[in-house]
């Protein structure tokens, strides 16, 4: 009897203990994912009230809002939420800095898969650690992978101090994966906040810059350094904020007055961009140009008298709809992006209107980009021309134009989608060759009965040519006169090109929508195959 | 068209002796004059600090003589005479922070 009784008090013990120890080591699923959320939720708080209310002061959104402000509803997931880091040096090993001061995830715009990362100001100054820049190069692999574009939120202080050498490690890990994801996905950044130092790299290596005004401040050494250092006095706005940047320097794409315009301004962008290299981008329906932009009306006869070329471009794209890239700097050229029947192509054209619409330093980067751009994402290209030639200037020649125009004929060269080019009026000279002439291998030329294809305008062709006869003849006014308009009768047209075959057909004005879609339709299976090599040494 | 463009005044541009009717852009307005280099005037080439002046007004001096050390980026830049010549005038005091392209000495 005792026997069963022992045995049954063993039994129960047992049961006890091994109920007792449940109790003692694990909470329940419920509590765990409280736990969970009452983890998630310090975390994801970023650097606290007081932060955040100081970065809501400066008009600026968290970086959290950012990111759900950019992404469709509902559709952001972050990564590496907890991941922190391992600094020990400078009493960093008693600082938690949640999420490492940056936000990494997942989400989609129109509907599409983006990779998306968003630093946070309000931990640490948004610093760059090497935890904060695992995290954005993990997700940079990942938009490699997936081939699925990229956008950077950038609103940082620069390098964490404390790690030293590897913050610097981080930046170069970003820089790298930026250059290997070039031409493969679009790479957006947007600068809401500074941008110093060797941060500046990432945006300049990405496809398109967006700045906010007041917001963003991009600089290699800060008014401080240069003060003491050089004792030159500038504000943080007037060396390196967003107007500096989109109408001066170039380094910038796109200026908005704040986020929220910011943000629209970037879906529009992703509106018109393929999602990879070999993805197309999304076709929508046809519509045609809207009545109040009449082709016809654009364009002055006299070469010498300034238009809009945007008109032009309105006048023939869906909708007149014409998205510019880069609106505010060297506005002697104009690039964008719109769609002809359905389809997306890269518009690009010569601005009478500025600067009479010369090539110069700052066009000839502008226009080349772009073409590179359009070429690596399989955009066709569109040019429309109508140029006197290159900026004359000391200053001109002194920073380089040569090499600068340079990058235009190597990129036109080297473009493989179909390129498709109408001169409009004015082709001359080194002009002519460099805006997608049939010599760089455009596919289609066209010309409308305006165009005048030389090696100059009549005027400076006719003091050249006809020098001795102006010179020895008893009325040289009139006789230049003369031999101006005899060489415009002779040349300033576009039939002596298409006479040799550099122009295709001459096309009236109203003509030339049609033809566009015609010579878009027929270039559908475009290929130009180069000759294999490693790639070339491109004037950049 | 932008507002920007719409404020622009109507300007003109010479091209091979044809006068186009445009606007300028901002950053050509503001373009430098361009000014011919003087090999007697010695410039700052860099943004510093005059740590030394090594002559003084009216001393001969002969090519590849040092003139002044400009100490910038923590590192002290020895100033060398382009030319040989004269001190004509000396235009700064050690220790003074001086811009870039600031007129240092003149020789003759």
């Amino acid at each position: 009897m005792s026997y069963y009784i022992t045995h049954a008090l063993v039994y129960i013990y047992k049961r006890n203990t091994i109920k007792y120890s449940f109790k003692a080591n694990y909470m329940s699923i419920k509590e765990k994912v409280l736990d969970f959320f009452k983890r998630k939720d310090k975390v994801s708080a970023g650097g606290g009230q007081k932060a955040i209310e100081k970065q809501m002061s400066m008009g600026k959104l968290t970086a959290r809002e950012r990111v759900l402000a950019l992404c469709d509803k509902g559709s952001f997931h972050e990564y590496d939420l907890f991941v922190e880091h391992s600094c020990k040096d400078f009493g960093m090993d008693s600082k938690v800095l949640n999420a490492d001061g940056v936000i990494t995830g997942t989400g989609t715009i129109h509907g599409r898969p983006i990779c998306i990362f968003a630093q946070d100001f309000t931990v640490a100054g948004g610093s760059l650690g090497l935890a904060h820049a695992r995290k954005i190069t993990k997700i940079m692999d990942h938009a490699i992978k997936l081939k699925i574009p990229l956008i950077g939120i950038n609103d940082s202080g620069g390098a964490r101090i404390q790690e030293g050498v590897n913050s610097l490690a981080g930046y170069g890990e970003i820089f790298y994966r930026n250059t290997q994801a070039s031409g493969l996905i679009p790479q957006i950044s947007v600068i809401l906040g500074p941008c110093a130092g060797g941060a500046v790299y990432s945006p300049a290596l990405t496809d398109f810059v967006f700045v906010v005004d007041k917001i963003s401040k991009m600089f290699i050494t800060g008014p401080e350094v240069i003060k003491t250092v050089l004792g030159e006095e500038i504000s943080m706005e007037d060396l390196g904020g967003a107007k500096v940047h989109t109408h001066i320097t170039g380094n910038a794409h796109f200026f908005a007055q704040n986020e929220l315009e910011c943000f629209e301004s970037i879906k529009k962008l992703m509106s018109f961009l393929p999602w990879n290299n070999i993805d197309k981008a999304v076709k929508k329906l046809p519509k045609p140009p809207k009545s109040a932009y009449n082709i016809n009306k654009v364009v002055p006869a006299d070469p010498k008298m300034p238009y809009d070329v945007r008109d032009v471009m309105k006048a023939l794209v869906d909708d007149s709809e014409f998205f510019e890239v880069q609106e505010h700097f060297a506005a002697n050229i104009v690039i964008g992006f719109a769609r002809i029947n359905g389809d997306v192509v890269g518009l690009i054209g010569n601005q009478p209107l500025v600067l009479a619409g010369v090539l110069d330093v700052d066009s000839s980067d502008k226009l080349a980009r772009f073409i590179r751009y359009c070429d690596s994402f399989n955009i066709p290209l569109i040019t429309l021309v109508d140029l006197p030639g290159y900026l004359p200037g000391i200053d001109q020649e002194h920073m380089g134009v040569i090499r600068h125009g340079a990058k235009i004929l190597y990129s036109y060269s080297e473009a493989t989608v179909p390129k498709i080019t109408v001169i409009l009026r004015k082709a001359y000279g080194g002009g002519y060759i460099a805006m997608c002439s049939r010599h760089l291998g455009a596919d289609f030329v066209y010309a409308w009965p305006t165009a005048e294809i030389a090696v100059m305008g009549a005027e400076g062709a006719a003091n050249i040519i006809f020098r001795s006869d102006i010179m020895n003849s008893d009325n040289p006014e009139k006789t230049r006169e003369e031999k101006v308009e005899e060489y415009k009768e002779k040349f300033a047209n576009p039939y002596v090109a298409a006479s040799n075959g550099h122009v295709d057909a001459v096309v009236a004005p109203e003509e030339t929508r049609e033809l566009l879609v015609h010579a878009l339709q027929v270039s559908q299976l475009k290929e130009e195959v180069h000759i294999s090599k490693k790639h070339g040494v491109s004037p950049f | 068209m932008t507002n920007e463009n719409e404020n622009k005044q109507p300007a003109k541009l010479i091209i091979d002796d044809t006068t186009y009717e445009t606007t300028y852009t901002e950053k050509y307005q503001q373009r430098k004059q361009y000014e011919p280099e003087n090999p007697k005037h010695i410039k700052a080439f860099i943004p510093g600090v005059v740590r030394s002046i090594n002559v003084r007004l009216g001393q001969h001096i002969s090519e590849g003589d040092m003139l002044l050390i400009l100490e910038a980026m923590k590192m002290e830049n020895r100033l060398l005479a382009p030319v040989s010549g004269t001190i004509k005038e000396i235009l700064v005091e050690k220790e003074q922070m001086v811009p870039k392209h600031h007129l240092l000495i003149v020789l003759e």
